[in-house]
């Protein structure tokens, strides 16, 4: 069997529908959308427009709310910052939690730096956040409350609708990363509250580098002071000539996306479960990170006691998959994320996630049971954890040797 | 980033896996790491009368290049005296196996099992002649 790609929170393969839609935008129709004056550059406008158009129902937003960015980096820098910046006045506080994407987090260090105060929740051992704890975090001072939909590591949806009317009622303004989120489960900005919200074309079967931050224009309307000054394009939120064929590839990505969401989600959830049955099936003493009911449709996140995931890893070389494990990172340190769970170290090293997607096969999930029970069974063999958790000693009481 | 050819080879026919009876007077045993680092070593010898090493035996939780490291040391001090198992340095790890920047600190950890082992046997052995000649 060829390799097999369930690592699909990280990236997606191009859908050739979306390729198709976006290959006349680099020759024949390559206009700028900015030029006004002649056919070419009409011509990009108008895929330009449809694309906004077609992101936009995916939320429920209208296409003019719709500003283009280069991906949900940018997207959360410049709502973030852009909000954080333009509101200085109001306030200078800002909530979000600790166990959001490192392009949420960072910002926010960022604006510690610059005289903002910021209150970092913690979520429950779920990887979830409640209204209740934003709320007793609000402040006359707060300005933004910023949350992602959905975990990239976990999966954990959280309960945005709540959180959103919360801040309408405290005129607080709400953004979120829904970069996991967009495409896979229904979300309405008007229904949920939502102020601001960062998606990425890439991890729906779009192109990488271009994506889209939604910006409410009314109750209320949202400003935003700009990262990038230059030629006004895009309300003057974030000039620079438009990336139009990635443009095009969002918005075809995004309206198969919406097209097939019902579908889709519960065929995934449907080879999730079989993959998480076939597991704990054949293994015993693994356990699944994040909350199993509030979860993505493509996630699973598991972890393997006793084994550390960068081997585990290596025993399925031929599937892709990421591991909360330390070594699979520069910085040694194992997930954030899921330490944030109050899961301990241990427990992170050994964690595998799964992420399933459009082009996953149920003979590729039957496949990937076999692959990773014999890899787990392998190391576990050698495992001085495994040896001594099963001659009854408990782990948690050793004395190490910590190096 | 990819794995040397030697690391695939020790992670998929691991060498000496298993375990010896940690209370028998010629065994030495070093445990090094901790489950919070990702990595944690056990690694065992069987001395004879000679100080030489008959048997080594390795259990390793951590990466690819950490059960490797473990896995060449066992292979490398088998048959050595314990003077010339102390000779082998986490470099000669490095080297073997080809691990990059990142992945030394698995050779250090290598090492250290062994030497913690050498200590273990040693300091049995000394009470062992303590006893016989009191």
């Amino acid at each position: 069997m060829k390799s097999i790609y369930l690592d699909h929170n990280a990236t997606t393969p191009v859908d050739p529908r979306v390729l198709e839609a976006m290959l006349p935008y680099f020759k024949e129709t390559f206009g700028n959308s900015a030029s006004r004056n002649h056919s070419f550059g009409w011509a990009a406008e108008e895929a330009v427009d449809k694309a906004r158009g077609q992101v936009a129902k995916v939320i429920g937003a209208g296409s003019k709310e719709i500003v283009w960015t280069s991906g949900s980096t940018e997207g959360n820098n410049t709502a973030i910052q852009g909000v954080a910046r333009m509101y200085a006045d109001k306030g200078k506080h800002i909530i979000t939690c600790t166990i959001e994407h490192k392009a949420v987090i960072d910002p926010c260090k960022f604006l510690e730096t610059q005289g903002y105060e910021v209150t970092w929740l913690d979520s429950d051992p779920k990887g979830c956040i409640s209204a209740e704890q934003v709320k007793e975090a609000m402040r006359d001072d707060t300005i933004l409350v910023t949350l992602m939909f959905a975990n990239n590591e976990i999966g954990t949806i959280h309960p945005i609708a709540e959180i959103g009317a919360l801040c309408k009622e405290r005129g607080v303004l709400f953004h979120t990363d829904a970069t996991q989120a967009f495409g896979k489960v229904p979300i309405d900005v008007n229904e949920m509250g939502i102020d601001l919200l960062s998606l990425s074309a890439h991890k729906v079967y779009g192109p990488k580098g271009v994506g889209a931050l939604y910006v409410r224009r009314k109750k209320p309307r949202v400003r935003l002071q700009p990262i990038l000054h230059g030629g006004g394009h895009e309300r003057g939120i974030r000039s620079g000539t438009l990336n139009v064929p990635g443009i095009v590839g969002c918005g075809a990505a995004a309206e198969i996306a919406l097209a097939e969401m019902q579908t889709e989600s519960v065929r995934t959830a449907q080879l999730r479960d079989r993959l998480w049955a076939g597991l704990s099936e054949h293994l015993t003493e693994i356990s699944v990170n994040g909350d199993p009911q509030n979860r993505l449709p493509n996630t699973l996140n598991v972890s393997f006691l006793y084994v550390e995931g960068e081997s585990l890893m290596m025993g399925f070389g031929d599937i892709a998959v990421s591991s909360g494990s330390a070594c699979t990172s520069a910085s040694l340190e194992p997930s954030y994320v899921l330490k944030g769970l109050g899961l301990g170290d241990d427990l992170a090293h050994s964690s595998i996630r799964f992420s399933l997607g459009r082009f996953t096969t149920e003979q590729e999930i039957d496949h990937t049971i076999k692959r990773v029970v014999a890899a787990v069974n392998h190391l576990r063999d050698m495992s001085p954890l495994y040896e001594m958790a099963q001659a009854g000693i408990d782990l948690s009481k050793v004395v190490w040797q910590s190096h | 980033m990819a794995y040397s050819d030697k690391v695939v080879d020790h992670y998929q026919n691991p060498r000496n896996v298993g375990s010896m009876d940690q209370n028998s007077k010629t065994v030495g045993t070093g445990i090094v790491g901790a489950p919070e680092c990702g990595d944690v070593m056990k690694l065992q010898i069987e001395v004879d009368e000679n100080d030489r090493i008959v048997d080594a035996k390795f259990k390793t939780f951590g990466c690819g290049s950490a059960i490797a490291s473990s896995s060449l040391t066992t292979e490398w001090i088998k048959g050595q005296t314990l003077d010339e198992a102390l000779m082998l340095k986490n470099t000669d790890i490095v080297t073997e196996l080809a691990l990059p920047p990142v992945k030394i600190h698995c050779s250090v950890l290598a090492e250290d099992a062994l030497r913690a082992a050498i200590a273990d046997v040693k300091s049995k052995m000394a009470k062992t002649t303590e006893t016989a000649s009191a």
